[in-house]
């Protein structure tokens, strides 16, 4: 058979939950198609249940994964921009199709989101110096405030720039110890789903990200409202969902990141959204004294 | 209780303090009535005493509140950072000065015994002005970027368990970052915040970048909702603050939280038990107990329970109730009637579910509002006294045999605000303060607090922190 006549394989997008990759537990799913219409794959319409069963990942993990070393996460991300690398013509092709981009600039958000898992892989063990440290109290104590991560983040991923903007919002998530549940552009959800091949391959634990293909609006009330989900970042959420998904949100008092203005993705991402997602733990101990005499030295 | 001996009354005289039959709203540096002229009056705690007769602030007033606080803005805010520091310790300064009788005044009108007011809120307060004074010319160097801004105008709604020091610790860091301010105090505990206003006219603050409403939760309903407030800062339950969070939803206005909590203070093995249990009284009595962050929750490593318990009730046996004015009260009043009737409900609660009630022997004064210190043994994490905050006297004691157990039981509310451990091994101490999900831990000592150190709360004990180069960013664009 020539290579013309050969009929190519389709991939069957699927979710990322718990490190697998189960399809929808509802067995819906939606057509995706290019920026021209054209139909690409049928992609999960997940439900709520697939996101309870991404939170009840997400916890799971949480305890590994944010008493990792900070040294070991930073590993990790950067092992993530590693296999991204040897997977960019994928990349470029899906980001294009997915966004309408020539293969040029495809190539370049490629590049750019490769880089933000290395900036990120970076933070991993300096922001914890960065945010926090020792405060000269009045009084015979050490104390000493720390960053915690807060716990299950849902990340309502931004709408158009679905690889990109994807990344610039999971990456700072999991790299200062949080696990995810991430809803994907509704739109464009092939990049995302292809991303959950890359993270599985990448040593980070099952249950970190956990990748959902379908409607912010469907799917976010019940995360939004779900009480062990300890965040929620609305980036790719519009005005009213946003605020449908804030007032929710109170239920537990989650920490809530409303949608930010977002012009450039590939603009210097700075620390906002690494610190959106911290505790600050301060402890407190007796300094005790050797006595009255010292020493000068 | 048996007394080993007798003391005779030394109580601290009320004359430092000069309380007015009726006092306005501070808005736009006057005193002036509530537009519909209502008043309501505040009782002292110990005695039902009215003190004095307070104007009551409605949506009106608000309205006049923040537009005064919006006009001071854009001056305030443009003045050298150097010059707001110079009326922030000059701030600082007068409540040094004045201390004493701001101790008196707040011990009168809260109930709590004057050695804390004197001792522990009025440095505190001083402090706290001092130490945010010091950012004002800083904030290049804060680690939030150059040139960050302020907010605008911060509404801020504070509780009476500890009245001035709660406003210290919002209008600080406020001031210092640019911002002015529309503050309401509880309805209980109106009176500092009203001298507090006297002070900053002494101060020369320009008229209002501080502005003082007193009145209930509608008032502070109002603020929140006001769409000219940037910022909400709230300090109280968990319940009002999940309705401010719900209120302020799809708006730009940036939100502080400190709520409730329930804190376990877990007691090892091989703590020194003399100092644990000094601890774990300072953990839950301080303050009568009226406290977010209190240990009310012990939690005590099985094969010491019976020894601690012993050495708890004969130390609770010595506290001293009464007269707060009394510089040798332990225990002073509940701050209301109302509270008094919440603790009283849920200590009934516990008692009904099977936990075993104990308090020492404890003659309470037949006027005010007062509550017998109060321990409930044989309870379980399923029991109302171990999960409800019950903001009063009242200790709940549970046991554990590992240190797992005793970070899982810790960590089983859905509050997280503070937490203590007593162990003398320092390993421990790590690894535990490393797993309690709480924003702070105090390890070998309960109850410190400075204005250079962080303050907040994890899960539903709220977010966002106060005090330290922390506090800054809540009032700061950034």
């Amino acid at each position: 058979m020539s290579e013309s006549t050969r009929l190519n394989v389709f991939k069957t997008y699927k979710l990322y939950v718990g490190g697998k990759f189960p399809r929808s537990e509802s067995g819906r799913v939606y057509e995706v198609t290019d920026s021209k219409g054209n139909w690409l794959a049928n992609a999960p319409l997940s439900s709520r249940k697939d996101a309870r069963d991404a939170v009840v990942a997400a916890r799971k993990a949480f305890g590994g994964w944010s008493g990792a070393t900070a040294y070991n996460r930073g590993q990790i991300l950067y092992r993530i921009a590693e296999m991204l690398e040897g997977r960019r013509d994928q990349f470029v092709r899906e980001v294009g199709e997915a966004e309408g981009l020539s293969k040029s600039k495809a190539g370049a958000v490629v590049d750019a989101a490769i880089d933000r898992w290395v900036w990120y892989a970076g933070w991993t063990d300096k922001i914890g110096q960065i945010v926090g440290g020792a405060n000269p109290v009045a009084g015979p104590f050490f104390n000493l405030s720390t960053p915690e991560p807060t716990g299950v983040v849902t990340v309502v991923a931004p709408q158009d720039s679905s690889f990109l903007g994807l990344i610039s919002v999971i990456a700072p998530v999991i790299a200062t110890g949080n696990t995810a549940v991430v809803i994907t552009s509704e739109k464009s959800p092939l990049p995302a789903l292809s991303l959950g091949e890359v993270l599985a391959t990448s040593d980070l634990p099952g249950g970190v990200v956990n990748i959902l293909s379908g409607k912010a609006g469907e799917m976010g009330p019940h995360l939004a409202s779900h009480q062990d989900v300890n965040a929620i970042d609305l980036a790719g959420a519009d005005a009213a969902l946003a605020k449908e998904l804030e007032i929710a949100a109170a239920d537990n008092l989650k920490r809530v990141l409303r949608p930010q203005p977002v012009d450039d993705w590939t603009a210097d991402p700075g620390t906002t959204r690494l610190t959106a997602f911290l505790e600050t733990k301060t402890v407190w101990h007796p300094t005790g004294s050797l006595g009255a005499g010292g020493s000068s030295y | 209780m048996a007394s080993l001996f007798e003391y005779a009354p030394a109580p601290e005289s009320r004359s430092v303090v000069d309380i007015a039959p009726s006092y306005g709203l501070f808005i736009d540096g006057e005193f002036t009535d509530a537009a519909d002229g209502k008043v309501f009056k505040t009782v002292s705690p110990s005695s039902e005493e009215v003190l004095s007769e307070v104007a009551q602030a409605g949506a009106a007033d608000v309205d006049r509140a923040v537009k005064a606080a919006r006009k001071a803005f854009e001056k305030w805010s443009a003045l050298p950072g150097s010059e707001r520091a110079k009326y922030l310790f000059r701030i600082a300064r007068i409540i040094q000065e004045r201390s004493r009788e701001l101790a008196v005044l707040e011990t009168l009108d809260n109930g709590k015994p004057i050695k804390e007011t004197r001792d522990a809120d009025l440095p505190l307060v001083a402090a706290h002005f001092f130490y945010y004074a010091g950012w004002a010319d800083k904030l290049d160097h804060a680690g939030y970027g150059a040139n960050p801004r302020p907010l605008g105008v911060a509404g801020q709604v504070i509780p009476w368990n500890f009245p001035l020091l709660m406003l210290a610790w919002k209008i600080a860091p406020a001031l210092a970052t640019g911002n002015t301010v529309v503050l309401k105090p509880a309805e209980t505990t109106p009176l500092s915040a009203l001298f507090f206003a006297d002070i900053c006219r002494q101060a020369g603050l320009p008229k209002g970048v501080v502005n003082i409403l007193t009145g209930y939760g509608d008032a502070g309903a109002a603020l929140v909702e006001h769409p000219d407030v940037n910022k909400v800062a709230f300090t109280g339950s968990t319940a009002v603050g999940k309705a401010i969070a719900r209120q302020i939803a799809g708006t730009d206005k940036k939100v502080t939280l400190e709520l409730g909590g329930k804190g376990a203070n877990i007691v090892f093995d091989d703590a020194p038990i003399d100092q644990a249990v000094e601890g774990i009284v300072n953990g839950i009595f301080f303050n009568q107990g009226q406290v977010c962050c209190a240990g009310s929750r012990l939690l005590v490593q099985e094969s010491i329970h019976d020894e601690l318990l012993d050495s708890l009730k004969r130390r609770l046996s010595t506290l001293r109730l009464g007269d707060p004015l009394d510089k040798n009260t332990d225990i002073g009043a509940i701050n209301s009637a109302e509270q008094l009737a919440r603790i009283t409900a849920l200590a009934e609660t516990g008692e009904a579910e099977g936990a075993e009630r104990w308090s020492p022997a404890c003659e309470l004064p037949s006027a005010g509002y007062w509550f017998a210190p109060t321990l409930f043994t044989n309870v379980t994490q399923a029991h109302t006294v171990a999960r409800d905050e019950i903001f009063g006297p009242v200790l709940s004691v549970l046991t554990f045999r590992t240190p797992d157990e005793a970070v899982a039981k810790a960590n089983n509310s859905q509050y997280g605000l503070s937490a203590g451990i007593w162990t003398e091994k320092g390993s421990r101490i790590l690894a535990v303060a490393n797993k309690l999900r709480a924003g702070v831990v105090w390890a070998n000592t309960f109850n410190k607090f400075d204005p250079t150190s962080p303050f907040g709360g994890y899960k539903e004990s709220g977010f966002g922190r106060e005090g330290g180069r922390h506090g800054l960013e809540g009032y700061l664009d950034v």
